[in-house]
């Protein structure tokens, strides 16, 4: 019953989606309103049935109904509910499923919000979201239908992969991942819708910005989670291991973060039109490689779901995506071409050019080093890795690069300054950059790019906070209002301005997480007996004995750690654990982790005698890691401040006064 | 539009989408092992269950088929019986089998020989796991054909199938028996 | 035998440990370290760290939790030990596992393709900027629609 109801819920929204990029098309060409009224009519109704399709695999989920093929491979009685309901999205059919609901909700808000607003432009943008919705629909409805039939029907069925049931991040990093994904769909659709169009001015742009910005959020978002994730679950310490799928959503954030800059070039300046239709084809694009990467098994990598032929209808929609774009921006860019004029070099425009290179060298960068590999075979027919190594190498002199135009950027005004003013502005931060690299050298912080960092996260710091403080103390001036006020007023009347000065220093957080926990990581392995003690980097702790449990889904051993003061008295019990899952082969680590504002202390159980008579630990101690999850959260608040529209806080103001 | 240049642009699709066409056709996990053809690393390993050392070079002129296998490997299961046959096929033609357990304790590799109904032929513990290391090992099981010569003629990832000798044992043992 | 009875009987080892008090009095230290040992372990983290773990897919030796990986880093120690450079060793592992081990490409031939191309474009993109940019500071602003104010809020649409 519940298999019917799914999998009719798709082929329906699949004849549907066929039939509105069809009517949206015809209607615009015929100029017939009442087709394109029936166009949007079918991305309502797909957004119901895509609900009630995955409603349907919830509640197939929850109750265990392995007569359907999702349920009999993900599924089993001794999972947690919890657990249950997330692994909707920890196998192959059931993440597209996911993909087909969140895309239907997006092309119904888009209707909602711009229906008979736009023309011809919402109309093309329209056809585009259902295309895309055509082949995620085909796809449930065939290489990875989730509502298959099985039988005989299992008692029990295996349960979710170990490594995702294992964290309850895992309710989180996925999601957003996807949310933030396929948002990227929008603006994707209002740039063909353009190009087609013909409406070659910022309308797209403007229609757009808020779309790209909430999937910017979810993005951003889900990659910090996965961050904290592969830190809470995969026991090495770290947070970030340049995997194929890591920089698979790590590249269209890149592509992303320099559209969100280059746009206020064209809308202030007219200039960078091809440049912006590029910037976010690339992002789309990146999403649906980054899908390819992880579904095809064409890398190897954690996060590489089982191959198929999966791969293929990937890398057809890839190249028809491609194919569509290339004409499509190559056919235009001469009607595109506009005067470029920079008033002067040392202006915020030109700021902006250079963040995009480095930006785009960065994704590119990545882009090259995830798919060499696969370059190095069809060339040299030999098998090489492209691992951390490389990418640190590459990438650390752009990132550092970045962090000084990210304090540079703000200081300078559009349409540019002279050099008198810019010195004035950058003298403080330019004070403060001078400051901290002296005292990282005379602290011998022990890497070159950690000083660096650091000195231009000051630098950045500095100017960036000195935007809110100018601005504030002009207020308390011309309006006579207290501090914490004139800086509320302030954001509040400037909202993208100053969120983006938030998201700012969201990323300096994370950036000066990030290099602190890389050049001041402490470890030590060592194997103890019960009552010995280990210290790292003044941390004392003691193993006090090991424990086992018997779990329906798992068993657990786990290592009673006692983190002892100066005194050597324990004040603190960590129990790192190892998960042996009754369906799956190498153990699962659960570290222990104690996290504060200035450092974590991480304890990992590698090993263990089974008479109980030694365990062997991995004891990490590594500062300041908390500030990548907090900044990854200011970075978030920042761009939603940016994104919360002005103009309805204005009009109702209005309102109250007449 | 200027079609023109929209076809020059299509231009570049080939190579991206030849690329990943390309690599679909590849195994990202199957990588070539450098060892066959060189010289089989030496290694004195002592035979589970006595005091006997077992010493490749003593091995030498002789074919050797070297398994790399653990209890918990559920692989090596499978190719169990295969093992069994051609220990009993090749083994009166001068082939020496060993087994190598790896990452294991011998109580568990000996209950599971037992349990899967005994083993004609010596395995040998490596408890440093530097013989494996040394034979350049990702998993279990592998199995590695050594020729008369003391060189490496074939590694086998995964389970071996009888396909497996009469591939690459067959041949070895022809040149011998003919020399003779 | 199954996992899960392998399991069943490591509950049983270990049930009487949980219950039973640590050892009582002054707790011993694990390992003193020496100036030679610590020039040998940053050693041998360095050369873990540019070795990719067989069994884990994206990790080096360093970061791999698997008991491979802790068997190689002990290899590394113990070559090292032995009086083997660094280079030595880790042309050790490529003898026995191939180029696929090193988690950085041998920079030689083909490989420095993935070095040099983003070198080139930062470099060529940032000339092809500049000269640009020169070029644009010189042409007049475009007459006919204003520019926006300098720092003024852009006018906003309701979504």
């Amino acid at each position: 019953m519940t298999r019917i109801l799914g999998s009719t819920a798709i082929v329906v929204a699949l004849a549907l989606a066929v039939y509105g990029a069809v009517a949206a098309v015809v209607g615009v060409r015929r100029r017939d309103g009442a087709l394109i009224r029936s166009s949007q009519a079918a991305a309502y109704a797909n957004c119901g049935l895509l609900t009630l399709a995955t409603l349907a695999m919830v509640y197939a989920l929850l109750t265990h109904d392995f007569s359907i093929s999702y349920v009999a491979q993900v599924g089993s009685r001794a999972t947690p509910t919890f657990f249950t309901i997330i692994s909707l999205w920890s196998a192959l059919e059931g993440s597209i499923l996911f993909w087909g609901f969140v895309l239907s909700v997006y092309t119904a808000s888009v209707v909602y919000f711009t229906r008979g607003r736009l023309g011809s432009l919402g109309s093309y943008a329209l056809a585009t979201l259902h295309a895309v919705g055509i082949f995620f629909y085909l796809l449930l409805t065939g290489v990875a239908n989730p509502f298959g039939a099985v039988f005989p029907v299992p008692a029990d069925g295996p349960g979710p992969n170990p490594l995702l049931q294992n964290h309850p991040l895992m309710a989180v990093h996925p999601p957003f991942l996807y949310v933030g994904y396929v948002g990227m769909t929008v603006p994707f659709a209002f740039a063909i819708g353009a190009l087609i169009s013909g409406r070659l001015d910022d309308v797209w742009l403007k229609a757009t910005r808020r779309w790209t910005m909430t999937a910017w959020i979810f993005l951003s978002l889900a990659i910090v989670a996965g961050m904290w994730w592969s830190y809470e679950v995969l026991g090495w310490g770290g947070y970030w291991a340049w995997d194929p799928v890591e920089n698979a959503s790590f590249m269209p954030w890149l592509t992303a973060t320099a559209f969100l800059h280059s746009v206020m070039v064209q809308e202030r300046r007219g200039m960078l039109r091809v440049w912006n239709l590029t910037l976010i084809i690339a992002t789309f694009l990146l999403t649906i490689l980054g899908t390819f990467l992880t579904r095809s098994g064409i890398l190897s990598s954690v996060h590489a779901f089982a191959n198929g032929p999966i791969g293929y209808y990937f890398l057809g929609f890839i190249a028809l995506v491609l194919l569509v774009s290339l004409v499509l921006l190559a056919g235009r860019s001469a009607e595109l071409k506009t005067a470029g004029h920079l008033d002067r070099l040392a202006s915020r425009e030109f700021t902006f050019l250079i963040n995009n290179l480095l930006l785009s060298a960065f994704c590119f960068t990545v882009l090259l080093g995830t798919l060499f590999p696969l370059v190095a075979e069809a060339v040299r027919g030999v098998k090489v890795s492209v691992g951390g190594p490389f990418f640190n190498r590459m990438s650390l002199p752009i990132i550092v690069t970045l962090l000084f135009l990210l304090g540079v950027g703000p200081a300078l005004p559009w349409r540019g300054a002279g050099a008198d003013v810019l010195g004035r502005r950058l003298l403080p931060a330019a004070v403060a950059a001078g400051v901290v690299a002296a005292l990282a050298l005379a602290l011998r912080v022990p890497s070159f790019y950690a000083v660096l960092a650091f000195a231009f996260a000051a630098f950045a710091l500095v100017s960036n906070v000195q935007e809110f403080v100018t601005g504030a103390r002009a207020r308390m001036r011309a309006h006579g209002e207290s501090a914490p006020r004139a800086l509320l007023r302030l954001i509040g009347a400037n909202r993208r301005r100053y969120g983006g000065y938030i998201a700012h220093l969201g990323v300096l957080a994370v950036a000066t997480g990030i290099a602190a926990s890389a050049a001041y990581r402490f470890e030590r392995e060592v194997t103890l007996k019960p009552g010995q003690t280990v210290t790292v980097r003044g941390y004392t702790v003691r193993f006090d004995g090991l424990w086992a449990k018997d779990e329906p889904q798992r068993f657990v051993v786990g290592a009673d750690i006692a983190a002892l003061d100066a005194r050597g008295r324990p004040y603190r019990t960590l129990t790192p654990r190892l998960n042996f899952y009754r369906n799956g082969g190498e153990p699962i680590t659960t570290p222990a982790v104690r996290t504060r504002l200035d450092d974590d202390l991480y304890i990992n159980l590698l090993a263990f005698e089974r008479d109980g008579s030694s365990a062997t630990v991995h004891v990490i101690v590594e500062p300041l890691v908390a500030w990548i999850w907090i900044g990854g959260l200011i970075v978030a608040l920042g761009a939603a401040i940016g994104t919360i529209p002005t103009g309805a806080r204005v009009r109702s103001r209005k309102v109250v006064r007449v | 539009m200027n079609w023109k240049r929209s076809l020059v642009a299509a231009a570049a699709v080939v190579p991206v989408v030849g690329l990943f066409y390309y690599g679909m056709g590849q195994d990202p996990k199957a990588i070539p092992s450098p060892l066959p053809g060189r010289p089989a690393p030496p290694f004195a390993l002592n035979a589970m269950g006595t005091a006997d050392t077992v010493r490749l070079a003593d091995l030498k002129g002789q074919v050797v088929v070297l398994n790399f296998w653990a209890s918990w490997c559920l692989a090596c299961r499978s190719e169990h019986e295969v093992l069994r046959e051609a220990a009993a096929r090749y083994g009166p033609r001068g082939v020496r089998f060993y087994g190598v357990l790896y990452n294991d304790t011998p109580e568990n590799g000996a209950a599971y020989i037992a349990e899967m109904g005994g083993q004609s032929y010596p395995t040998l513990l490596d408890p440093q796991t530097r013989t494996a290391i040394d034979y350049g090992l990702y998993g279990v099981p592998e199995t590695f054909i050594i020729g008369p010569d003391g060189r490496v003629v074939y590694k086998q990832v995964g389970p071996v199938t009888p396909e497996t000798f009469t591939r690459y044992v067959d041949p070895l043992l022809g040149k011998r028996e003919a020399a003779r | 035998m199954s996992l899960a009875a392998a399991l069943l009987a490591l509950v049983a080892a270990v049930a009487p440990v949980q219950a039973g008090a640590p050892a009582q009095g002054a707790p011993p230290v694990a390992g003193a370290t020496t100036a030679r040992d610590s020039i040998i372990g940053e050693q041998v983290r360095q050369i873990a760290s540019e070795l990719r773990c067989p069994v884990c897919q994206g990790l080096s030796l360093q970061d791999s939790p698997s008991e491979l990986a802790q068997q190689m880093r002990q290899v590394i120690r113990d070559q090292l030990e032995a009086g083997k450079t660094p280079e030595e060793v880790k042309a050790y592992f490529v003898s026995k596992y191939s180029e696929w081990i090193l988690l950085e490409p041998a920079p030689r031939g083909a490989n420095l393709m993935v070095y040099v191309l983003p070198v080139l474009l930062v470099v060529g993109g940032g000339a092809g900027l500049f000269v640009a940019a020169r070029r644009w500071t010189r042409q007049p602003a475009p007459a006919g629609a204003p520019l926006p104010e300098d720092e003024a809020e852009e006018p906003e649409t309701l979504p």
